[in-house]
């Protein structure tokens, strides 16, 4: 099967006040379907600049793009043409910040709806309406026939995610570009919906890209993960590998950097085997209702099903 | 929290603070009470919402509390009037998150520090100079530092700044409100150490605002677990940690995304296994 995103030696080179900067400094990934993979880095690293040029958002004037990269078989880095068949319909972007990604003075319903119509155009208002109550229903919104006419700012930030999230798989996009999906969020709303994204990609097969700064996130959710610095690759491979292995000092500094909680004691999780190998570090033990299949159960979001 | 022999530096007792929201009032904290030893260090972690930024704001009176007292070295500032709270203010000092939005762009990180000096009545500009080198240094910042301006500075070099600016009213008490949030992993672990560092060498008190419990178990001693306004959970920080009593806290631990540890998790594995066989299913289905 073909790769649904192949990058080689792809170079961003931005036109700024001081000159200019070479952000994004040859990489080379791809992406097969139902994969993740990840690029993890620190401010600056080139991480969010790699994946706003594969989507060709970087300004045309201000960005010079070279090397050659194709989403979904198509060329993106030659030519602009396929970027109208690409965006909202093979590719979908889920952003970081999501108060600010939707349209305050239009009602979140609306909003979906059109970003349903835009990928099927074939549909009719009605029809586009009841899709996009089943995709709130699949992206665990209560009450959605209500929420659609809320405005975003009657919605908090867990919710407006789940929002975009529900826009980004009515296109039933071949790939999700999720740029700091949680950073913006509450740690108990991050677990639910990194649960909803690993539970979509489950059903659809959807490949991801991921950006982020945060290695539990990428470790989590990840097959491959890409640590960039200064607009390289130091340092690639299975999550696995790169996490518990790591090669470069580079990554084992980010890791060394993270204040370490270590294990603890869930009283609500079983025990766990008491002849457990040493290898494996003990606890803890995230429990079945973060899992996808109970995920966004009332009794764990303890908000009588409403979601945060 | 452990009996004191002294008197607590802070004593925070039935603190409620309400807003008017659309006319109704809104209870943001809730009968909240906690000490604080002179030295000591507490952290209240809490998710947005909780009302730790707003005990925060209250205990440098930027916002008013409805009931309660905040007993601070004999000193109840909760029902302190403007004339009479100017003689402690500058014992509280509080460093805030967005190391971008709290400087002022115009000002250079000298001028930044030395302001309370001046408002404080150092009339010497030679000494406050020489204080705001000896504060930059203390953060690890060179001299060079003193005349640039926060653009030319990271957010890490910003929120040391911020730091040095806090210590040059000589505060007993440092207020943190999610001050290492918005850094990088490696600018933060160099920014909890310089805390750790500065609190030894002079006998600071830490109030810790924090939502990371990675970074809160870095630092403090004690914590304190706030939600919707009512403390939920308190204790050593080892204890809350390794041991929560409360569902609410176990949640949070839970949540929390640790690279080196996700054994319970459901392996990727998985994800990928089940995804690939929904690929090859609808490939058979568009080839049939």
């Amino acid at each position: 099967m073909s790769s649904v995103v192949t990058v080689d030696d792809l170079v961003v080179e931005l036109m700024t006040a001081g000159g200019i900067i070479r952000a994004v400094d040859g990489v080379s990934f791809r992406i097969d379907p139902g994969e993740t993979v990840t690029i993890i880095g620190e401010s600056g690293s080139g991480k969010s600049t790699t994946a706003m040029a594969l989507l060709r958002l970087l300004p045309d004037d201000l960005a010079v793009i070279s090397g050659a990269a194709t989403v979904a078989g198509q060329d993106v880095v030659g030519t602009r043409k396929h970027l109208g068949a690409l965006r909202g319909r093979a590719v979908a972007l889920i952003p970081q910040d999501p108060m600010t990604a939707l349209n305050p003075i239009s009602t979140v319903g609306a909003q979906l709806t059109e970003a349903i119509r835009r990928a099927h155009p074939e549909l009719d208002k009605a029809a586009a309406r009841g899709r996009a109550v089943e995709l709130m229903r699949q992206v665990h919104i209560a009450a959605p026939e209500k929420r659609m006419r809320s405005y975003p700012h009657e919605l908090s930030g867990g919710m407006l995610q789940r929002m975009l999230i529900a826009a980004a798989i009515g296109a039933e996009p071949q790939l999700i570009v999720a740029d700091e999906p949680t950073s913006a969020l509450d740690v108990t709303v991050q677990a639910g919906i990194l649960d909803l994204l690993l539970e979509l990609q489950e059903r659809t097969g959807v490949a991801m890209l991921l950006i982020t700064h945060d290695l539990g996130v990428a470790r989590l959710m990840s097959d491959r993960v890409h640590v960039m610095r200064q607009g390289v690759f130091v340092e690639e491979g299975p999550v696995e590998q790169v996490v518990g292995h790591p090669q470069h000092e580079y990554t084992q500094a980010l890791l060394a950097a993270i204040p370490e909680l270590g294990p603890w004691h869930d009283p609500e999780e079983a025990e766990p085997a008491p002849t457990a190998p040493q290898s494996t570090p003990p606890g803890p033990h995230l429990p079945h209702d973060l899992t996808p299949e109970g995920s966004m159960s009332a009794a764990t979001t303890g908000t009588g099903g409403e979601l945060l | 929290m452990s009996a004191q022999t002294t008197t607590p530096l802070l004593d925070v007792s039935g603190l409620v603070i309400e807003y008017r929201r659309d006319g109704e009032s809104f209870r943001a904290v809730d009968d909240v009470s906690f000490s604080l030893a002179r030295g000591g260090c507490l952290a209240i972690v809490g998710e947005s919402g909780s009302g730790k930024s707003t005990i925060a704001r209250a205990l440098v009176r930027l916002v008013k509390p409805t009931a309660g007292s905040m007993t601070f070295d004999g000193t109840d500032l909760a029902t302190l009037s403007e004339r009479h709270l100017r003689p402690v203010r500058h014992r509280i000092q509080m460093v805030f998150q967005d190391p971008y939005g709290s400087l002022d762009p115009h000002l250079t990180a000298e001028q930044v520090v030395v302001e309370p000096m001046a408002v404080r009545g150092e009339r010497d500009a030679a000494k406050r100079r020489a204080r705001a080198a000896e504060l930059l240094d203390s953060v690890g910042l060179p001299t060079s530092a003193l005349h640039r301006k926060p653009h030319e500075f990271s957010g890490g070099q910003r929120q040391r700044i911020g730091i040095a600016r806090a210590l040059a009213s000589d505060p007993d008490l440092l207020v943190l409100d999610e001050a290492t949030s918005a850094l990088d992993v490696s600018v933060q672990a160099q920014v909890l150490a310089i805390l750790a560092r500065l609190r030894a060498e002079r006998g600071l008190t830490y109030l810790f605002i924090s939502h990371n419990l990675g970074v809160v178990q870095a630092i403090s001693e004690e914590v304190l677990v706030l939600r919707a306004g009512k403390v939920v959970e308190r204790g050593t920080t080892q204890q809350v940690l390794t041991a929560p009593a409360e569902p609410y806290t176990r949640r949070l631990r839970r949540s929390a995304l640790e690279p080196g540890l996700m054994t319970g998790r459901k392996p990727r594995e998985v994800v990928r296994a089940v995804a690939a066989a929904r690929i090859a299913e609808s490939a058979e289905a568009v080839t049939a």
